[in-house]
């Protein structure tokens, strides 16, 4: 079975320590939810996880290898990442952006058969396909945001790392976009993501991993991570659990100090 | 505007230059009609000697603007990015200017006809390092275009200083010639000493047409699709050295066909920067051959050099350009 594992990561952002001994793993077929508050060391970690950095300490493996051991097409075939906002250049098309998603598998020709299925499949699963057309940079922040998860989902990744998917979503756009995550998970993905919005972690993640003071400050089901001492210590506020119909929601009360 | 096919805008855009190149034999102070295209022939040897090495320069040194201004505008993102706007031109001007310079001074030197070729391509590909450099990984619209400003100035400042120190007028005359860029009077030379430069140059940048396609989700999003960042720097910077540097090399100085080519093409091909590539080429080739024409057919006393008839273009395009980036950040 694949396996992503991080082992005593000590992670810097520019020259500040944000990590310092994060070890956790991850299994296909689950959602795992990485909270914490601003400058925690969300978007570190991740970026880590899909290796695009070299960690200060520590692994990140794949498989029980070395992740950055594997030539970076093989890796970027392996694993997906959706940066947090990622800046559009261009005016491109939407099959052409979620096209990109295939580079890592592409010949010297060009997109094969095979690969122009794989964007179909991509565009279907995201719900985009009559975007397809559209130029990119008009779209709205829930089109944009599903048109980028089909990018990644074009490279049919066996991980999927997203950054933020939901920033700038309104709530019914993240409940679909979760939806859409929940599915890759059921289909085998491992799924990884970084948010803000607790609730949503709670409905949405199998696992959450809560980062804090520069380590994990929990690891677990929603239940059991996101109880109102941990929230306290990792965001200083006075959240607390409550079982819905709808399933666990976080109410935040107020702040501590 | 309606896409067209790749393959019809390069049929179309080798046909303009085919009968752009016809025109250019014929086309100068004196024509050469179509019947004296033959051995025996007084305008023969106009054609032989001076139309053919110039239509050919032209179409080198276009394909190296046009196709160094796609690929920095494609690695940047940014639509303002261009040889000469970026400052790479005048670094490799510097570097000439400098051999230019020491050639009259340093006995010796004199004689080695590569000085200033390598002097031209090493200061342009100092010029796309410092660039690349000083932009890091923070790579705004504004960065870019502030870095191309210092680098014009130093490298303004430099050749001044070089104008400033010169032993005698004529030297003085000599570069300040060189610098305003032309193709008058080109030899077959020229043209052999900057093509095998140009053609590897161009085959680095086309090398890196998938990354600057994945540089379109940013510097995060191209590295997770596998892309090596240091890899297509390392690529853009000497492929622009060697085909920005050699073409400033026998020409001096002819701005604005980078900044201005891609710009031409992206509503016929669409903005993905490795379908722009190949085309870009085509394009400056014949961009900078009908500018070349046209300065030849303008009837004043001396020719207006092709690099000041280019800026007087490239100006007011530039501004155009501005308004339209201009009124899109806002």
């Amino acid at each position: 079975m694949s396996l992503l594992e991080a082992r005593d990561l000590h992670l810097q952002a520019g020259r500040r320590t944000v990590l310092s001994g994060v070890s956790a793993q991850f299994v296909p077929g689950q959602v795992t939810a990485i909270l914490g508050a601003n400058g925690a060391g969300k978007s570190t970690l991740l970026a880590a996880l899909a290796g695009l950095s070299q960690p200060k300490g520590g692994q990140v493996r794949l498989d029980d290898g070395p992740l950055l051991a594997l030539a970076p097409r093989r890796r970027a075939q392996r694993l997906g990442f959706i940066p947090q906002t990622p800046e559009i250049a261009w005016g491109l098309e939407v099959r052409a952006v979620v096209g990109l998603g295939r580079l890592p598998w592409l010949g010297a020709r060009g997109l094969s058969a095979p690969d122009e299925a794989a964007i179909d499949r991509a565009l279907a699963a995201a719900r985009v396909e009559d975007l397809a057309a559209r130029d990119i940079t008009t779209l709205s922040g829930g089109e944009r945001a599903r048109a980028l998860i089909a990018r990644a989902l074009a490279g049919e990744p066996e991980w999927l790392l997203a950054d933020e998917p939901f920033a700038g979503l309104d709530p019914r756009h993240a409940l679909e976009a979760g939806d859409l995550f929940r599915r890759l998970a059921g289909a085998g993905c491992g799924v990884l993501l970084t948010l803000h919005d607790l609730t949503l972690a709670a409905r949405l993640a199998d696992r959450v991993l809560v980062l804090g003071h520069g380590r994990v400050l929990a690891d677990g089901s929603p239940a059991a991570a996101m109880t109102p001492e941990i929230l306290a210590a990792a965001y200083g506020i006075d959240a607390r659990p409550r079982q819905t119909d709808q399933g666990l929601a976080i109410d935040i009360l107020g702040r501590w100090g | 505007m309606r896409r067209l096919s790749p393959s019809a805008v390069m049929i179309g855009l080798t046909a303009a230059l085919v009968a752009l190149g016809a025109l250019s034999l014929m086309a100068g102070r004196v024509w050469v009609p179509l019947e004296a295209w033959r051995a025996g022939d007084p305008g023969w040897i106009i054609i032989l000697e001076l139309r053919i090495p110039r239509t050919l320069l032209a179409m080198v040194v276009g394909a190296a603007l046009g196709m160094s201004g796609a690929a920095l505008q494609g690695y940047t993102r940014n639509p303002l990015a261009d040889p000469g706007v970026l400052g790479v031109s005048s670094m490799a001007a510097l570097g000439a200017v400098v051999s230019l310079y020491f050639g009259f001074y340093v006995p010796g030197l004199a004689g080695i006809a590569w000085l200033m070729p390598l002097c031209a391509m090493a200061g342009a590909l100092i010029g796309v390092l410092v660039l690349i450099g000083l932009t890091g990984s923070a790579s705004g619209t504004v960065t870019f275009v502030l870095a191309g400003v210092v680098l014009n100035i130093v490298a303004g400042a430099g050749v001044a200083l070089a104008l400033n120190l010169a032993p005698n007028p004529w030297a003085v005359n000599e570069i300040v010639n060189w610098l305003m860029g032309s193709l008058t009077d080109r030899s077959l030379a020229d043209l052999q000493m900057a093509a095998p430069f140009v053609a590897v140059g161009l085959a680095l940048l086309l090398a890196t047409g998938r990354a600057q396609d994945a540089l379109t989700l940013g510097e995060a999003g191209a590295q997770s699709l596998g892309i090596s960042l240091s890899r297509t720097r390392l690529l853009l910077a000497l492929g622009v050295g060697l085909a920005a540097g050699a073409s400033v090399a026998v020409t001096g100085v002819i701005g604005f066909v980078g900044l201005v080519t891609p710009h031409l093409l992206r509503p016929f091909l669409g903005p993905r920067p490795a379908g722009l590539l190949l085309p870009s080429a085509l394009g400056g080739a014949v961009i900078v051959l009908a500018g070349d024409i046209l300065v030849r057919l303008i009837p004043s006393a001396a020719e207006v050099r092709l690099g000041v008839a280019m800026a007087a273009l490239g100006g007011p395009f530039f501004l155009g350009l501005l308004l339209v980036q201009r009124r899109r950040l806002s």
